[in-house]
């Protein structure tokens, strides 16, 4: 039934086509809570224990000359994921409630982008899991490039060359697979004993191209740049979803199909990871427009993802998952409040500017989102952040216990940018008059009556608030279905 | 059959050649009936009245003669399949399997397209003379589909390529389509020649012009190494080069489809294509096999397979790294194509039945998606007048579905899931890569993913303009509210729908393909 969350959405996505302006948002709110019902059902119904392994829903032959079946298949891995979608799925489209302009065309877009995660997260065969993979790739351009603000257009092609860049790694990786066992059935793949010589060069060039969507450093950059770029629904999805897409990738792909290679690089990623986590967090406390502040937390906290991959323990790589869903929700959180709630009220996101506003006053919920948002990224406990980092550390211990120590030093970082952040947005002192330099009015500190939060907003970041809050309190209702399925996978083995 | 070749009898013959004599027939009476109506009577003073007169005369003739050809195309589509199957006449000069049959039948199918986009282009001067020449090319190609024999796949060429120039330099108005003529008349006529010769010298060593018996001959009697048969092989490639517009045989290319009337340059982009590739496919698959070398990294040897990979690896990088320069979407089609010529001669670099089916699927894909493009070009032109970056900025508010539909031709040729050019490179590179043990031809397949991943950037700026850019003309009247030009719409539409289907349901023409590859 969970496959009906492609469907479904897809679905959606047409009927956005042929149907009249007036009903777009809500037919993207449909079909978006009801792709979540479907991944709460799953959640509920579905016994722990079949969630320990890669379980086949459907599998239908699709290309029978190259072996090709249209085959998705579930595991705790893969629910979580599904589910992380579908919360900030709804989240976004109740943010992007009051879009203007080419509605139908602006969810259209939006609504392919979540289909597609869904189909990567779902599917059992490498060619059918590129497909999505890659059908991502191009409704970002457009939802950035036709609905962004800051330098849209660099921001969009930039992000989605990067993307198509990884892609073509990704590509020849899956080829040498194929060609080699010839195969497409992931399950099977990963009981194939690939040569060592093939695993020690198609393991990096698979790595690398599913890294580069994940963020990692140093090929990053898009990330910043393209969630400036993005309308505050594309960076709530980029961050929130797609850049779970690589990470996902790595382990459900790279890591799983070509363990001998990932035992070779391993050591590599962590470095690589670690480095991500302190630098992206050192440069967060240097920028001044908040939504780049986001875009580096971001690349900090995949960072985290990409070390407890590949720090290889069953508790690294749980933790791992779970950080995966921790940052789509936050990340969604911050995002929203920084590009909606903040920016179209103030129509600035300058740090500067902000703290001389003292947005705390005027705009109460919106203080209250960001603390909840900042407290969980930065890892207090009690947040879904918390459960996860700290699963990631423990588990990371046996194993890179140096790396350990430098990420708990990183970890102050994330938490001193954050704080600036938070001061500096909300909590700034008032002064009398602020100037916008390129002719904008500036907030008046008198309210203006149109400008409170809607309800639209107010829902989705309860939502995004009660995920984090939720799996924070009780991680194990997620950990208990991550972690068999993670012991499942080979290179543990 | 085949011992029956000398006593055949002719009207055995006319009906095994029954598809090419329906559509020569159809060309001469298309031709009559084009001289019967929409002549416009040269009199020396032209009231505007008479000139009205006149362009709906020509528009009348135009429908006539457009619904003659598109019912001969589609009766000889249906005669193909009635032909006996696994006929052999004259040593090969006329071959039926059920390959030559699914070929002429999507060279047809592709013709037909040609002749709908035609079908409403009001203003053609001539429509009878224009439709005939599509016929006579469409004759052409399938002779080439259908032969194993030098000859014979010579004179298909020299049809093809006689109608081709003409329908180049077709529109007399324009200086560009005159010079686009001459270019493609001088560069074809020097390749046929190099072909020719090339022929001649394979023909003088082994002393037959079939391609089976030169196989046999060229694996029992033939050092590989022999020079002259070397130049031999290479001159008759270079003929095949030239069609297909592999760099550095690329240069006719953007000036021709800049420059010819756009149902031409569509017809060359797509049917033409097709048919070169089969034929390409054929004489060095069959023909030229036991010299085939290997182009594998690790093991180069001498052959026609290291030089067509050669000439594909150029063909990408100089087709996608120009296409980057170029402000005209017809000169940007004209590079991309070369790169897309690239890709698919990967498929016959492979050199087994998987690889040249997965060429052809290619090839076949591209072929369709090119006719929608230039489906969607035309329109664009017809409304503002030409076809550069500008003039398809805001596209989408004027013509959201024909704007959708472009977005799809050019995500389809950039190989975004689920388009058709997506499976199309998938089932290409695995091919290639399953071809030659230990990966020989990764140095290929990287090539054509770094080409790739350099043509997206180009789609992307034209579908720049379309989707994000705002228009340069207001938008008063918007082209779908034009009802005049529905069927060139619906073909369009049809074909973008063909291009989607085809990437979710790749097996309806994979599958065909694959089985009917000898």
């Amino acid at each position: 039934m969970i496959a009906w969350t492609i469907y479904v959405t897809f679905a959606g996505a047409v009927l956005l086509l042929l149907s009249p302006r007036a009903f777009a948002r809500w037919i993207a709110l449909l079909t978006t809570i009801a792709a979540l019902a479907l991944d709460l059902i799953e959640l509920v119904r579905t016994p722990i224990a079949d969630l320990a392994h890669f379980t086949t829903i459907v599998r239908v032959p699709w290309v029978l000359a190259l072996g090709i079946n249209y085959h998705l298949a579930i595991d705790g891995v893969s629910l979580t994921m599904v589910l992380v979608t579908g919360i900030s799925a709804v989240s976004t489209v109740l943010f992007s409630w009051d879009v203007k302009e080419r509605q139908n065309e602006f969810f259209f877009w939006l609504l392919l982008v979540v289909a597609g995660c869904y189909g990567v997260f779902l599917s059992a065969d490498l060619f059918l899991f590129f497909a999505f993979y890659e059908l991502v790739i191009v409704p970002k351009y457009f939802l950035i490039a036709v609905f962004g603000s800051t330098n849209k257009e660099y921001g969009a092609m930039k992000l989605t060359l990067y993307s198509f860049f990884g892609g073509m790694f990704v590509f020849v990786g899956i080829l040498a697979a194929y060609v080699a066992a010839g195969t497409l059935d992931l399950n099977q793949l990963s009981q194939f004993q690939f040569s060592s010589q093939l695993q020690s060069w198609a393991f990096p060039v698979l790595f690398f191209g599913f890294a580069v969507l994940a963020g990692i450093w140093p090929i990053h950059t898009w990330a910043p740049t393209g969630h400036a770029a993005a309308p505050t629904a594309g960076s709530m999805l980029l961050a929130g979803i797609v850049m779970k897409l690589g990470s996902y990738a790595g382990l459900r792909v790279a890591m799983n199909l070509f363990p001998q290679g990932f035992q070779m690089w391993g050591k590599w990623i962590v470095l690589l990871g670690v480095v991500g986590i302190v630098y992206a967090a050192a440069v967060a406390l240097r920028q001044r427009d908040l939504k780049f502040v986001i875009g580096y937390s971001s690349v900090s906290h995949m960072g985290f993802v990409m070390f407890g991959l590949a720090a290889a323990t069953a508790l690294s790589v749980s933790g791992a998952v779970l950080q995966m869903f921790s940052h789509g929700v936050i990340a969604a959180l911050l995002f929203a409040v920084a590009g909606r709630m903040i920016y179209r009220r103030t129509h600035t996101r300058e740090l500067d500017v902000l703290s001389g506003m003292n947005l705390s006053r005027v705009l109460p919920f919106a203080a209250f989102t960001f603390v909840v948002a900042s407290a969980a990224s930065m890892g207090i406990p009690g947040f879904s952040g918390f459960a996860a980092e700290i699963t990631i550390l423990i588990g990371a211990w046996k194993t890179y216990p140096g790396a350990v120590w430098i990420t708990g030093a990183g970890m102050v970082l994330v938490a001193a940018f954050t704080l600036r952040a938070l001061k500096q947005s909300f909590f700034g002192d008032v002064r009398s008059t602020v100037q916008l330099q390129d002719g904008r009015v500036a907030l008046d500190p008198d309210w203006n009556e149109q400008q409170t939060i809607t309800a639209a907003e107010k829902f989705g970041a309860c939502l995004l608030m009660f995920a984090t809050i939720a799996v924070g309190l009780y991680p194990k209702v997620l950990l208990d279905r991550i972690m068999p399925a993670v012991e499942a996978m080979r290179f543990l083995r | 059959m085949n011992a029956a070749d000398a006593t055949v009898s002719y009207l055995e013959l006319l009906k095994l050649a029954s598809p090419e004599t329906i559509v020569v027939i159809t060309a001469l009476a298309v031709l009559a009936v084009g001289l019967g109506t929409g002549r416009v009577r040269s009199t020396t003073t032209v009231s505007t009245v008479q000139r009205a007169r006149s362009a709906s005369n020509s528009a009348t003739a135009m429908r006539i003669c457009s619904a003659v050809a598109g019912l001969g195309l589609a009766i000889a589509g249906v005669v193909v399949l009635q032909l006996p199957q696994g006929t052999t006449l004259f040593g090969g000069m006329l071959v039926i399997t059920p390959f030559t049959s699914l070929f002429k039948i999507i060279c047809i199918v592709l013709a037909f397209f040609t002749v709908l986009l035609i079908a409403s282009q009001k203003s053609t001067p001539h429509p009878g003379e224009y439709l005939a020449l599509i016929l006579f090319a469409t004759v052409g190609l399938m002779l080439l589909v259908g032969s194993e024999e030098f000859l014979m796949i010579f004179i298909g060429l020299e049809l093809l390529g006689l109608s081709l120039y003409v329908m180049t330099a077709f529109d007399k108005t324009d200086i560009r389509s005159a010079e686009a003529g001459l270019k493609y008349l001088l560069f074809g006529s020097t390749s046929s020649a190099f072909t020719l010769f090339g022929i001649s010298l394979i023909y003088g060593m082994t002393g037959t012009t079939s391609l089976p018996a030169i196989s046999q001959k060229l694996a029992s009697a033939f050092p590989t190494s022999s020079g002259l048969l070397a130049v031999g092989i290479i001159m008759t490639l270079v003929g095949f080069a030239f069609k297909i517009a592999a760099a550095p045989f690329h240069l006719w290319a953007p000036d021709a489809y800049q420059g010819a009337p756009v149902p031409s340059a569509g017809f060359i982009a797509s049917a033409s294509k097709v048919a070169s590739f089969v034929v390409l496919g054929k004489i060095v698959l069959v023909g030229f096999a036991p010299v085939r070398g290997s182009a594998a990294w690790h093991a180069m040897l001498a052959g026609w397979s290291p030089v067509l990979a050669v000439l594909a690896a150029l063909s990408i990088l100089v087709g996608n790294l120009v296409a980057l320069a170029q402000s005209n979407v017809r000169r940007l089609l004209a590079y991309s194509a070369v790169a897309h010529g690239g890709y698919t001669l990967i498929g016959i670099v492979a050199g087994d039945r998987e690889g040249f089916s997965a060429a052809l699927f290619y090839a076949s894909v591209y072929a369709v998606t090119l006719v929608g493009a230039f489906g969607v070009v035309a329109m664009v032109r017809h409304e503002t007048g030409g076809d550069d970056f500008s003039n398809f900025r805001g596209l989408v508010f004027r013509s959201p579905f024909m704007a959708g539909c472009m977005a799809i031709f050019m995500l389809s040729l950039a190989g975004i899931p689920p388009l058709a050019g997506f499976f199309g490179k998938f089932y290409v590179f695995s091919a290639a890569l399953r071809a030659t043990p230990n990966h020989g031809l990764l140095w290929l397949v990287v090539v054509a993913l770094l080409g790739s991943f350099v043509s997206l950037y180009y789609y992307l700026i034209v579908l720049k303009a379309i989707f994000v850019d705002e228009p340069a003309v207001p938008a008063t009247h918007r082209v779908d509210s034009l009802s005049s030009d529905l069927l060139q719409r619906s073909t369009v539409i049809g074909l973008a729908a063909a291009v989607l289907l085809l990437g979710i349901m790749p097996g309806i023409l994979a599958t065909p393909i694959l089985a009917a590859v000898p």
